[in-house]
């Protein structure tokens, strides 16, 4: 081959490369680009009652049911059940996570944690939608059978079950990554404490779990940015019913759990159910972004030893 | 892990007398829960898989080339970087409004085949940019040096010297992304893939056009119907596909980590 064909080429494959790595770009754009405008459309359809209107009665009403014959489009419902589960999620996963990243960088022997590191990749590859029927056929009778101990009906539809399923879903996410943070405390941090006549337990807690809390924090606040995203276990597992509650017992929808629930059904392209799960998609949008962005500025910030 | 096994478990008993049928693996779904199976359902996830992956690798692997050989610390290569951070962390179902505002209605092609392979492989981008520059990254300088020595221009050293030795952890981080796309629900339902399908799209061999274009289920959508149907027996079928699926996914798994093995073993530096 000729040097010039060659050069030729070689500008022809370097124009190839940023060509493919700006197609990265331009998913970004369109996402944001389809969110946006459905989303407008969404605010200014007449069903909705017109662009002030409907923005306000967005935020202000308390039910959500853009399905029905009379729509109402409160958000609340939606964002009280999506954070419903996310909370019970992360009352599961923080301690759960800590306690196993600690163990696992602090007092595993090399061998089990290269024994347990590869269980912990499968189970986050696990798909999601056998996680909800592990929540809806395994873990609500084992949670109504006990709370009927107590005296307590529990509904098949409900926030505990998949809140607790999610929790442990995004453990080997979380766990994973607050062992990487807990991994780049210095050692002589954990020297000095031995030093001081400091038990291993206690400099764990005392000493090496502190100094990486911004990497910790950072790796929970991506996890809660999953639990809000996650959709089948939610969708099988929490109900349909989009309900403005805090008590776990009782069926509520989340934003995912709704998108599903209209798009199972036929949509006729900008009709108002169509445009609605968009709006609903577009909050979860801005809300997980806002918690990554979070988490971004909290890992920026971890301390260099 | 206690977890894990009491979630395989489960599905295992659940699904005993469906998996070891063979019926189940070749006859498609049904009213009726005894003569149902995932004919319809295994073969979209190939077909889909087969799509996302070709998507994946033709935008993420020279995505990751660039970023790491020739992006440099340039302001373009800066935002490219960022962004696919950002990327990474939406949510799926996200990229299921994406594809039905923009791939269905927009570009008009439809709840296809086509559709499906194009939306999981933008969702399994980041992951596969993300393991090529990991593994290029391990490639020493001196390599890089030795061939520009010789004369050789940009073209011939990724294709000569960089590929072939990255191509292990390339192909990790693929088979890592195949194995969490092959479970995504989400954004293939909001698309719209039939869970009723009682036909197979057209070879590829023969009309690949018509293969594309074809409606299509997949088998996590397949287990999402049977699960919310309240009849006992059709749960039965959901953890028998369900078991299939966690089969699939430690096979992948599994593949990936004696890739790694044996890449870690085949080049030192």
């Amino acid at each position: 081959m000729k040097v010039e064909t060659k050069k030729k080429l070689d500008i022809v494959f370097k124009a190839f490369l940023i060509i493919t790595s700006l197609s990265s770009i331009l998913v970004t754009f369109a996402i944001v680009l389809a969110l946006i405008e459905d989303t407008i459309r969404f605010f200014v359809h007449p069903e909705g009652g017109g662009f002030p209107t409907s923005l306000f009665r967005f935020f202000t009403e308390t039910e959500w049911t853009p399905t029905f014959v009379t729509k109402k489009i409160g958000i609340w419902p939606l964002l009280a059940g999506t954070f419903l589960i996310a909370s019970i999620a992360m009352i599961v996963s923080i301690p759960l996570g800590l306690i196993i990243a600690v163990y696992l960088s602090e007092f595993a022997s090399w061998r089990v944690r290269e024994a347990i590191k590869p269980w912990l990749d499968f189970l986050e590859a696990v798909p999601t939608v056998v996680y909800g029927y592990f929540a809806l056929l395994a873990v609500t009778p084992l949670l109504q059978w006990i709370f009927r101990f107590f005296g307590i009906e529990m509904e098949g539809m409900n926030a505990l079950s998949p809140g607790i399923v999610l929790g442990i879903m995004i453990l080997p996410f979380t766990a994973s990554m607050v062992e990487d943070s807990i991994r780049g405390v210095p050692q002589y941090l954990r020297e000095a404490s031995y030093a001081l006549g400091a038990s291993k337990l206690r400099t764990a807690f005392e000493v090496v779990v502190p100094a990486a809390k911004s990497g910790i924090l950072a790796s929970y606040l991506l996890g809660i940015s999953r639990a809000l995203g996650e959709t089948m276990v939610v969708a099988i597992a929490a109900g349909m019913y989009p309900n403005l509650t805090i008590n776990p017992l009782e069926p509520v929808q989340t934003i995912t759990g709704y998108i599903v629930q209209v798009a199972l059904g036929d949509l006729p392209f900008l009709s108002f159910e169509y445009l609605s799960i968009f709006a609903a998609g577009f909050m979860l949008f801005l809300i997980t972004l806002f918690f990554n962005q979070l988490a971004v500025y909290f890992k920026s910030k971890i301390e260099r030893y | 892990m206690i977890f894990l096994f009491s979630v395989a478990l489960k599905l295992f008993l659940d699904g005993m007398h469906r998996i070891f049928k063979l019926k189940f693996y070749t006859s498609f779904p049904s009213r009726f829960p005894e003569e149902a199976g995932i004919l319809s359902a295994w073969v979209g996830t190939l077909y889909v898989m087969v799509g996302a992956i070709f998507w994946a690798i033709l935008l993420g692997v020279p995505a990751g080339i660039y970023l790491e050989e020739f992006g440099g610390k340039g302001k373009l290569a800066r935002i490219i970087e960022a962004n696919i951070t950002n990327l990474s962390a939406v949510p799926s179902i996200v990229y299921g409004l994406l594809a039905l505002g923009i791939f269905v209605y927009r570009l008009n092609f439809g709840e296809s085949i086509l559709t499906a392979g194009l939306t999981l492989g933008l969702l399994m981008l980041p992951v596969i940019v993300v393991a090529t520059r990991e593994s290029l990254r391990r490639i020493p300088r001196a390599i890089r040096e030795a061939s520009y020595a010789l004369g050789s221009t940009h073209y011939e050293l990724v294709f000569h010297h960089l590929l072939p030795y990255s191509i292990g952890g390339i192909l990790t981080g693929v088979i890592i992304a195949t194995s969490r796309a092959i479970g995504e629900t989400a954004p293939l339902l909001t698309i719209g893939a039939l869970t009723f399908i009682a036909f197979l799209p057209p070879a590829p061999w023969k009309d690949l056009i018509g293969m594309l274009k074809s409606p299509f289920t997949v088998l996590p959508i397949q287990m999402f119907n049977w699960v919310s149907r309240p009849q006992e027996a059709f749960h039965q079928n959901a953890a028998a596909a369900g078991f299939v699926l966690l089969v699939l996914c430690l096979v992948l798994n599994s593949l990936s980590y004696y890739l790694r093995y044996k890449v870690r073993r085949k080049y030192y530096w």
